[in-house]
């Protein structure tokens, strides 16, 4: 952040920490340079536009927190409701996401590497959960699993149910999350050396031992970071599963449900403590995930 | 040999291929199809009937009118970062990039309540906000806002390395030949990153008309004024009118629809398109 207060004019205009060289000196310099004009216009703009949506809103939840109190702030955030509606979102994030990694690997495999007809509109439905809103993929995932739709109906007949239990919120997190992991693969497969593969199998590996020894150790890290943006879609989830959890406080209650709940009692601190611990969570993982990026991208170039 | 080796490789695919038909029909086919056998529960003229419902097309009305605001805002937005960030190097540059991708981490839901922190009758300008009479939670303003915010990055993050790739020689050639810089902008950038900017405001309105947590905080729920279509789907769902829950669902599905296959047929004009959309939505 430093960085970028010492470079620009804006709102940050007035930095704290001295600049090693004058700004003005330094604006000079660099507008040598620059060939196209606007820049200080854009990204002004840009970065005023980003400080009134983004920035602004987001620093009055940790305002509100911090006026809270440490104290105050862990005895809502380990009130076992909370803690079962904070397992509940991560956990069943987690599920769908190792879910997607082996069911997203399959999916892209047969994309890439099998022709069959109407392999283009299958390609296309992947982003459904993309373009549909979540309050209709939740109405319809319901209706579906609930013990008399047309899938749960088939479950309730072995035991399973799904509608109204923690399965149902791991089933419509694995619905938000399945385009990331495909839409991550897809790229690297269709990259993939087919040669190496043909290798292995000319010295006598099987198709199994081809895709266990030669593709997986080079897609893994791309594996990761596909399921990585798909847990971190998941977790904050909420229109998809409050439909099929069914709500029952500790068992399918999930945490942006919570914060919705102390809302509507107007517990505005407490339902701002909760989702502090998430905004905290997000943040991590979406540092976690770019370096994951660098990191697959490396060991792709490298090799 | 070839024929031993070859049947049971093709017999390994095809069961992978059906495995992975099997999950998408659970998943993806079967939700989508039920959304119009619900609504077509009880015919077609129940169906209509709840599509003509008061409620249901002051839903439609605000659902537009939210669309119309937010998509122009984060479009003029997204032309703006992208030419700061694509065409000029400058010291934070990553630190800015990361920053318009904050909405995508951020749970819909949160991203309700921290517009609740700052307008609400609680909130930092509330008491200022009541004192001359201004609606902006429980209010249009409100639900404009917070679209707005989840909507954000779409039209940026779609035009930064689509600008990237094609780099400066075109606009500099241009400025070197008279050409002012708003003719360079609306002749030569324009016409290069024109489907990649239609994609991007095709993902925005798409996640603009059906956003539903954040709007869920700060609308109220009050019938004919703030509710827009995703929020009409859980207020008739609640009151077990499913055909009428399920007819504007169908709306919205067929939008869905609608928005795939203009994005399907943008990535074939233009394949690079594709390898961004594993960060939309």
């Amino acid at each position: 952040m430093n960085e970028l207060v010492q470079a620009l004019p804006g709102p940050f205009g007035e930095a704290p920490v001295p600049p090693r060289r004058s700004l003005r000196a330094a604006l000079r310099r660099e507008r040598q340079f620059r060939v196209l004009p606007g820049f200080g216009l854009t990204l002004g703009y840009t970065l005023f536009y980003v400080s009134l949506i983004v920035l602004l809103p987001l620093s009055a939840a940790f305002e509100r927190t911090a006026r809270l109190g440490p104290l105050r702030f862990w005895q809502v955030v380990t009130t076992p409701r909370v803690l079962d509606s904070l397992r509940l979102s991560f956990g069943a994030a987690l599920l769908a996401a190792l879910i997607n990694a082996v069911f997203g690997f399959i999916i892209a495999w047969s994309l890439t590497r099998t022709r069959f007809p109407g392999r283009r509109i299958l390609d296309a439905m992947i982003d459904l959960p993309f373009a549909l809103p979540t309050a209709v993929a939740g109405i319809a995932l319901t209706a579906l699993y609930a013990p008399n739709g047309w899938i749960g109906s088939l479950l309730a007949d072995v035991g399973i149910k799904v509608a109204y239990t923690p399965l149902g919120v791991v089933v419509a997190m694995a619905f938000v999350s399945l385009p990331f992991v495909v839409r991550t693969l897809q790229p690297v497969l269709g990259d993939l050396d087919r040669e190496v593969e043909r290798a292995a199998e000319t010295l006598g590996a099987s198709r199994l031992q081809s895709l266990r020894w030669v593709v997986l150790p080079s897609i893994w890290p791309t594996l990761l970071t596909g399921a990585a943006l798909g847990f971190s879609r998941a977790v904050g989830e909420y229109g998809s599963v409050i439909f099929i959890a069914g709500n029952i406080p500790k068992v399918s209650e999930i945490a942006p449900l919570m914060i919705m709940i102390k809302l509507q009692q107007y517990q505005y601190s407490q339902a701002t403590a909760i989702a502090v611990v998430m905004l905290v969570a997000s943040f991590a993982l979406m540092f976690g995930i770019n370096a994951l990026q660098l990191w697959a991208q490396r060991r792709r170039s490298a090799r | 040999m070839i024929g031993r080796q070859q049947i049971p490789e093709d017999l390994g695919r095809y069961a992978l291929l059906a495995v992975a038909l099997l999950y998408l029909m659970a998943l993806i086919a079967l939700p989508l199809v039920i959304v119009f056998v619900e609504a077509l529960a009880k015919d077609v003229i129940p169906y209509i009937r709840a599509l003509l419902d008061p409620y249901a097309l002051a839903a439609m009305r605000l659902t537009l009118l939210t669309s119309a605001i937010v998509v122009p805002l984060n479009l003029v937005f997204g032309i703006c970062a992208a030419w700061a960030i694509a065409k000029f190097e400058f010291r934070g540059k990553n630190t800015l990039i990361t920053l318009i991708d904050v909405p995508f981490a951020v749970s819909p839901v949160i991203a309700g309540l921290i517009y609740v922190l700052i307008f609400g009758a609680q909130g930092w300008f509330g008491p200022w906000l009541t004192a001359h009479g201004l609606h902006i939670i429980f209010a249009i303003p409100g639900i404009v806002l917070v679209t707005t915010f989840v909507t954000f990055p779409f039209v940026a993050r779609e035009l930064i390395p689509l600008m990237q790739t094609q780099g400066n020689d075109e606009e500099e050639t241009a400025l070197s030949l008279g050409a002012s810089g708003w003719q360079t902008f609306r002749l030569v950038t324009l016409p290069n990153i024109r489907w990649g900017l239609l994609y991007g405001v095709l993902l925005c309105n798409a996640r603009a008309m059906g956003e539903f947590g954040a709007v869920s905080v700060v609308s109220g729920h009050i019938r004919g004024l703030t509710n827009t279509m995703p929020l009409h789907v859980e207020i008739q769902y609640a009151d077990y009118d499913y055909v009428g829950a399920f007819a504007t669902a169908s709306i919205l599905a067929m939008l869905a629809l609608v928005t795939l296959l203009a994005k399907a047929l943008l990535e074939r004009r233009q394949p690079e398109l594709r390898t961004g959309a594993a960060r939309q939505a």
